[in-house]
């Protein structure tokens, strides 16, 4: 177990824009820290170089308190999981798993306790004597999680590890995965795209855009509070709507605009006239405008509120879930909502 | 309801069918699939059975250059044949430039293929030219070779003379030249090196497409498992590209062995160079003993039925995974 850390981390492809500029990061001993971006902002890089497979341009790694940054993967004792699963595909499971211990010759009696170990917690023992190919994508899975296991490591990096599974073995595998870090509390980097992966297992999330971290915060703290614009959007399926005022950004989110003339306490009102609405089952999406802003609101289906398309509503926020941004940086204001003046 | 009569009951006219039928006749899998291979077994029927029969039937005749009549003598030509110190010395010559050349090009190519899959400046220059000896004529190269290794006035002699290693009082001897093609065991050498020098692109290339398929996660993986060099190789690499080998060996093998261009060009033969396909061609053609040139040239097919069935088993199993 140990903490990752890397100061003013950075890699250069080329003579490009840089791929992850600058990054410092620290976990915290034991914790499931996510990063979290769009493709192609860094997320991925970044975790490479933790890993030792990408060295960077500048900058360094510290696993344990310990300067890494020139040693080798082999050195760092880590674990990865790559979103392929890397399997090696001649190799039976067996084989697969007792890879890294045969590579740090381990006697073969200690390879075997150790398999049957990882195996046993994993539920793969039945197919040890099989191929990767021979196993589904669930499987191989956790083939490639009790290769990573038997290591002890001091850190587990997992690259997209579930974005090759269907959606209902996902939600499962999210579950597992959880459990299983919390299980043997080893320190976890997750890289994934996917925000309800990140909401539903970080302890921490990291959000990642165009090579530096964003917001740094727990899921709540990054849902609730996000620091600028981007994270605004880029978390909440749909995302929060952002009606511009002057040289601000109001940002509120679909399931706290609802009509005016159920809403109590303090809070702004704008107008909303309804384009679309979408039945989602458990919800239901408005999609609509409010003066030329596009803006949704969301509505659990056990909420009883009649719209209909092509008319004008009086819909309002409440003002502590309003969230101001400076329209030119896209950064949060700080000290909350002031009074507004709208129309 | 009659067969003329669609589901909905309205009427198709059996005109409307043949019509559809003629236009769509290529799409037809059934008629198509053999129309496309038609061309192909034509040119193999006219160009490789019709003259692979030929040969079978002269070896087992007396047929001549001078009198192509074909008359039956048995195994005649093969006892004769057998029974030369020429063709003992081109069977032994054939095997041994074919196994020896393409054990050093498996080597060679591995370690080629690996040198080129990584990034480094003018890789594209490198790669290029290792490719060089593959894309020229084999005629032409083999005579470039003559060339340098010519008795009297041989670059390469002038060389090692210039650097101090042949002439009198030097490593080489005391003679000026090497005489690389007028002894034995330098011109056997000269052919063998030949066969390396031109199976080996190929070899290179095949192994580095095997070796750049090979997923650069699997490559991380055994990175961060902990695998140094020499066991990511022997562990990883090699298992992986063992199909791929295989199917580079056996092209080198079938070009190595059915090559007499090499030993025609260099020595014609002389020096006890001779392989089975040069002293096929020497005798056969040259002397104008047919039979016993088909006889000759009979020994390769036995070998070559055994790559073809390995390499077909190798792309069947390729197939299936």
């Amino acid at each position: 177990m140990a903490v990752i850390e890397t100061r003013a981390i950075t890699k250069r492809f080329g003579d490009g824009p840089a791929a992850v500029d600058g990054i410092d990061l620290a976990s915290a001993d034991g914790e499931f820290l996510v990063l979290l971006g769009p493709s192609g902002c860094g997320k991925t890089t970044l975790l490479r170089m933790i890993g030792g497979l990408e060295p960077p341009t500048s900058g360094d790694v510290l696993i344990g308190g310990r300067v890494v940054t020139g040693l080798p993967p082999r050195a760092r004792k880590i674990a990865m999981v790559f979103q392929s699963y890397a399997l090696y595909p001649h190799m039976s499971v067996y084989n697969n798993i007792a890879f890294p211990l045969k590579a740090a010759k381990l006697p073969k009696a200690e390879q075997e306790k150790k398999v049957a170990w990882a195996a046993g917690i994993l539920g793969i023992d039945p197919y040890l004597q099989r191929k990767p190919r021979q196993l589904s994508g669930g499987q191989r899975q956790r083939v490639a999680l009790a290769r990573a296991l038997v290591r002890d490591p001091n850190v587990f990096l997992l690259d997209e590890p579930l974005s090759n599974l269907d959606a209902q073995r996902r939600a499962s595998a999210r579950d597992e995965l959880q459990g299983f870090q919390r299980q043997i509390g080893t320190t976890t980097i997750y890289v994934t795209h996917d925000q309800v992966e990140a909401m539903g297992m970080g302890d921490r999330i990291a959000v990642i855009n165009q090579g530096t971290i964003r917001q740094l915060g727990t899921p709540r703290e990054i849902y609730d509070e996000p620091a600028d614009t981007f994270v605004a959007t880029f978390l909440g399926s749909p995302p929060m709507n952002l009606v511009p005022r002057d040289d601000l950004l109001i940002g509120f989110r679909p399931e706290q605009f609802s009509p005016a003339a159920g809403a109590s306490g303090a809070f702004t009102t704008f107008p909303f006239h309804v384009h679309r609405e979408e039945y989602l089952g458990a919800e239901r999406l408005v999609y609509g405008e409010t003066g030329p802003t596009k803006v949704v609101a969301r509505f659990p289906i056990t909420a009883d509120v009649p719209v209909e398309t092509g008319r004008t509503y009086e819909f309002a926020v409440p003002d502590g879930d309003l969230k101001i941004f400076d329209a030119a940086s896209g950064l949060r204001r700080p000290g909350g909502a002031p009074k507004l003046v709208l129309r | 309801m009659s067969a003329g009569t669609a589901r909905a009951g309205l009427p198709v006219t059996v005109e409307d069918q043949g019509e559809d039928r003629g236009r769509y006749l290529l799409d037809r899998e059934g008629l198509l699939g053999p129309l496309l291979l038609l061309p192909a077994i034509a040119y193999i029927a006219a160009l490789v059975g019709f003259p692979l029969v030929l040969a079978i039937a002269y070896s087992f005749s007396d047929v001549i250059v001078a009198d192509q009549s074909i008359d039956w003598v048995g195994l005649d030509n093969f006892r004769a044949v057998v029974k030369t110190p020429n063709f003992q010395n081109a069977l032994r010559n054939t095997f041994l430039f074919t196994i020896v050349s393409q054990v050093i090009v498996l080597v060679m190519a591995n370690a080629l293929a690996m040198v080129l899959a990584a990034d480094f400046r003018g890789k594209r220059l490198v790669r290029f030219l290792t490719l060089l000896p593959w894309t020229t004529p084999i005629a032409l190269a083999v005579l470039g070779w003559l060339w340098l290794l010519d008795n009297v006035y041989s670059p390469v002699d002038w060389l090692l003379r210039e650097a101090g290693l042949l002439g009198p009082g030097t490593w080489l001897g005391p003679m000026g030249n090497v005489y690389w093609l007028s002894e034995p065991s330098k011109a056997q050498l000269v052919v063998l090196f030949v066969h390396i020098w031109r199976t080996l692109p190929l070899a290179t290339v095949i192994l580095l497409a095997g070796l750049t398929a090979i997923p650069q996660d699997v490559r991380d993986a055994a990175n961060v498992d902990g695998a140094g060099f020499w066991r990511q190789l022997v562990y990883i690499r090699i298992p992986l590209l063992l199909p791929i080998m295989a199917v580079a060996v056996l092209f080198g093998m079938v070009f190595t062995f059915t090559d007499m261009t090499v030993v025609y060009v260099l020595t014609r033969g002389n020096s006890d160079t001779h392989v089975l396909a040069s002293l096929a061609y020497f005798t056969g053609v040259e002397s104008g003993s047919l039979a016993q040139g088909a006889a000759i040239a009979l020994f390769l097919f036995p070998a070559l039925v055994g790559i073809a069935v390995l390499m077909l088993r190798l792309a069947r199993r390729t197939e299936t995974n």
